[in-house]
């Protein structure tokens, strides 16, 4: 049949038909001869193109967290290595005092006295004794003797994170019971986006707020002598870390098992007692781990003391003294120190010494959360 | 048996919880209405449109609106993609107990403790001092200082790596809510893995892509801490033309107007006018992600 076609038509035709043919007889010999090497893996391109990049970009986010710690470090470490670098450039920085304004003149009334004898005698002093002087109680980056003690920074950080924890805690932890266990339904649809709302403010939002209305507020209240100091600090800073420590706390409370809280409903407890003698103890190393977390967040967190503890580095025992963060240092300095400075190591340093601290407290946090509830729940 | 005591105590606790519950909705409250009766009066679309004038002192802020659009606008191009692929990798391609996998869920979880100034610090420490160093190095010899110095592409970057966790986690979130079924019957049809991913994995999550990118706006927005140093001006002249060039920021703004305009007082209304700015647009970049979230989270329910 087919040849007799082939005599009627053209060539081509008949061509075409041939192809046509043979293609479906192999076509059928293909589905009647499908061997165990067909179905083998095949190489293909695309796949392991996409597959390497995905991995590869993937790859980013372990690098970035490489990159940071290496150059936190690497801008710090001439502090260590060069011990007289801080004589060396001593004298580098000083035109730039005035960018610091008055609490830099308040705070350092002997560097405006000081002849070339004595910068002389402490320069030579600090020779080879940077680390000594970095322990030191005084807080003068910029002067002809500049004094880079860390001391009055690091206790304002502190201060202002345990006010805050101080206040934040007791809140957050109460309002996650509250919702955990007591709240009516409505009340939760309420508090949920609130605090969702709350988390969203921009930290310079609160700072602002901390600033311009919580300071007035509290001085006429409780009529101290300085308008921004670490009491105002700690309670703008609180409204940072309300959401957190309320967050986790409440999923702490949520993960707690029904049968332990139906069961000491069912003995005769009523539901306070349930709530705060079987489920909040329960969930402890939750709460334990928002508290960690939540002294983290606000130990690292900027604009809020840049804006509102009045950022003098000064050392005072009292709470409600004008007070500068580690953070807030770094924030203030930074854009005016020249590259390369001992000023710029140092404050690189304290952002390393900020890194180190928080990503610590982030494990303990995490290693509280994961271990330890699993290993309190894990079985049941 | 519940005695009047136990029933006096229990009324306490309960209260006492539900004034720390109470306290939070004042403090939202609060917050919320002190910006916004200070600002609702200065609020105007000449104040939204025209740049700042007499020293700072009269005018709008909207070289500050445009700085904060390009830089969260250049921070998403960067970052949405990455943190995408990121959780693409997490959830699709990384084993159970891949190292790899492990060490960068472990990279994720640090990289959103880490404060927000050291960031900065890490911006101009690596981004501007050893990249843009690089650059000019390269280019003219470091002779003259074109990329080593802070600049918006700085300071999206350096953004772009703060919002990274975010975005991964939503994308991941959602990437987790396409039901297995899915999957299951697009490798049965003899499409690939990358196939799968490409037309039902990533179409399926699309609603998570969008929130992770708006939650990151919304956080970057916020942020002023990363970019003190890698880019914020206090004043321009003139809008950011190229990506080599400084941007004034809102929360930047706020800060400085707050704490070193020449007058402070004088200038409260734009200070508080600009903090309602910024914080409507947190709001609304937050509420479109609790929405898009919502239904994510329905989908999940139904599946």
């Amino acid at each position: 049949m087919r040849s007799a076609i082939s005599r009627s038509v053209d060539p081509a035709f008949a061509q075409h038909l041939n192809t046509v043919s043979t293609m479906k007889q192999h076509q059928h010999e293909a589905t009647r001869l499908l061997t165990r090497a067909d179905l083998r893996k095949r190489t293909r391109p695309a796949e392991f193109i996409a597959e390497t990049s995905i991995t590869g970009i993937a790859f980013v986010s372990l690098a970035a967290i490489v990159m940071i710690f290496i150059f936190a470090f690497r801008e710090a470490a001439p502090i260590f290595s060069q011990p007289d670098v801080a004589a060396g450039q001593v004298q580098a920085p000083i035109e730039e005092q005035e960018t610091y304004g008055e609490e830099m003149v308040a705070s350092a009334p002997e560097s405006a006295a000081p002849g070339k004898e004595s910068a002389r005698t402490d320069r030579d002093a600090e020779e080879g004794a940077t680390l000594e002087n970095l322990l030191g109680s005084v807080w003068q980056p910029v002067s002809s003797v500049p004094k880079f003690g860390l001391l009055p920074l690091v206790v304002g950080s502190f201060k202002v994170t345990l006010l805050a924890i101080l206040l934040a805690a007791p809140i957050g932890i109460l309002a996650a019971l509250f919702t955990a266990s007591f709240a009516p339904r409505w009340s939760r649809e309420v508090l949920k986006p609130t605090i969702e709302i709350l988390a969203g403010f921009p930290s310079v939002v609160i700072g602002f707020f901390g600033l311009v209305t919580l300071a007035t507020l509290l001085q006429s209240v409780f009529g101290y002598t300085y308008r921004l100091n670490a009491f105002v600090g700690g309670v703008a800073m609180s409204l940072a870390v309300i959401p957190i420590i309320y967050t986790v706390t409440e999923d702490a409370l949520n993960a707690v098992p029904k049968y332990l809280t139906e069961a000491s409903l069912a003995l005769g407890a009523t539901k306070w007692e349930t709530a705060l003698f079987v489920t909040l103890p329960a969930a402890t190393p939750g709460v334990f781990a928002a508290v960690v977390l939540g002294f983290g967040r606000a130990f690292g967190e900027t604009m809020i003391v840049l804006m509102v503890t009045g950022n003098a580095a000064l050392l005072s025992p009292g709470i409600f003294e004008p007070v500068r963060t580690m953070s807030a240092t770094i924030g203030s300095e930074m854009a005016e120190v020249v590259f390369g400075d001992t000023h710029y190591t140092v404050l690189f340093l304290i952002g390393a010494i900020l890194f180190l601290f928080t990503f610590s407290l982030n494990a303990v946090a995490e290693i509280f959360v994961r271990k330890r509830l699993l290993r309190r729940f894990g079985g049941g | 048996m519940v005695t009047k005591k136990r029933r006096l105590i229990g009324a306490g606790v309960i209260g006492i919880s539900a004034i720390a519950a109470l306290a939070i909705v004042g403090i939202v409250a609060a917050v919320t209405g002190t910006i916004v009766a200070g600002g609702w009066s200065t609020l105007s679309w000449e104040f939204l449109t025209a740049a700042p004038s007499e020293g700072m002192t009269a005018g709008g802020i909207f070289p500050a609106i445009v700085g904060t659009v390009f830089l969260v606008v250049m921070m998403s191009i960067a970052g949405v993609p990455i943190g995408t692929v990121t959780a693409i990798y997490l959830c699709e391609y990384a084993g159970t107990r891949s190292v790899l996998a492990r060490g960068i869920r472990f990279a994720v979880n640090t990289l959103a403790g880490v404060p927000a100034i050291v960031f900065g610090l890490f911006g101009l420490g690596f981004f501007i001092q050893f990249v843009g160093g690089g650059i000019d190095r390269a280019l003219t010899g470091g002779a003259e200082l074109r990329w080593a110095q802070p600049n918006i592409l700085w300071a999206s970057l350096t953004m772009a790596l703060l919002t990274l966790p975010v975005v991964i986690i939503s994308v991941e979130e959602a990437i987790k809510t396409v039901p297995q079924d899915l999957r299951a019957a697009s490798l049965a049809l003899g499409a690939t893995k990358w196939q799968t991913i490409r037309r039902v994995v990533i179409p399926n999550s699309l609603t998570g892509i969008m929130t992770g990118g708006i939650l990151a706006v919304s956080r970057g927005a916020g942020e002023v801490a990363p970019i003190l140093f890698t880019g914020a001006a206090y004043f321009l002249p003139h809008l950011p033309t190229a990506l080599s060039d400084q941007f004034m920021e809102l929360g930047y703004h706020i800060y400085i107007m707050s704490t070193q305009s020449t007058d402070v007082d004088a200038t409260r209304g734009i200070q508080y006018a600009t903090t309602l700015v910024l914080l409507l647009l947190t709001f609304l970049l937050n509420f479109s992600a609790i929405y898009l979230r919502s239904r994510i989270r329905a989908r999940q329910q139904r599946s």
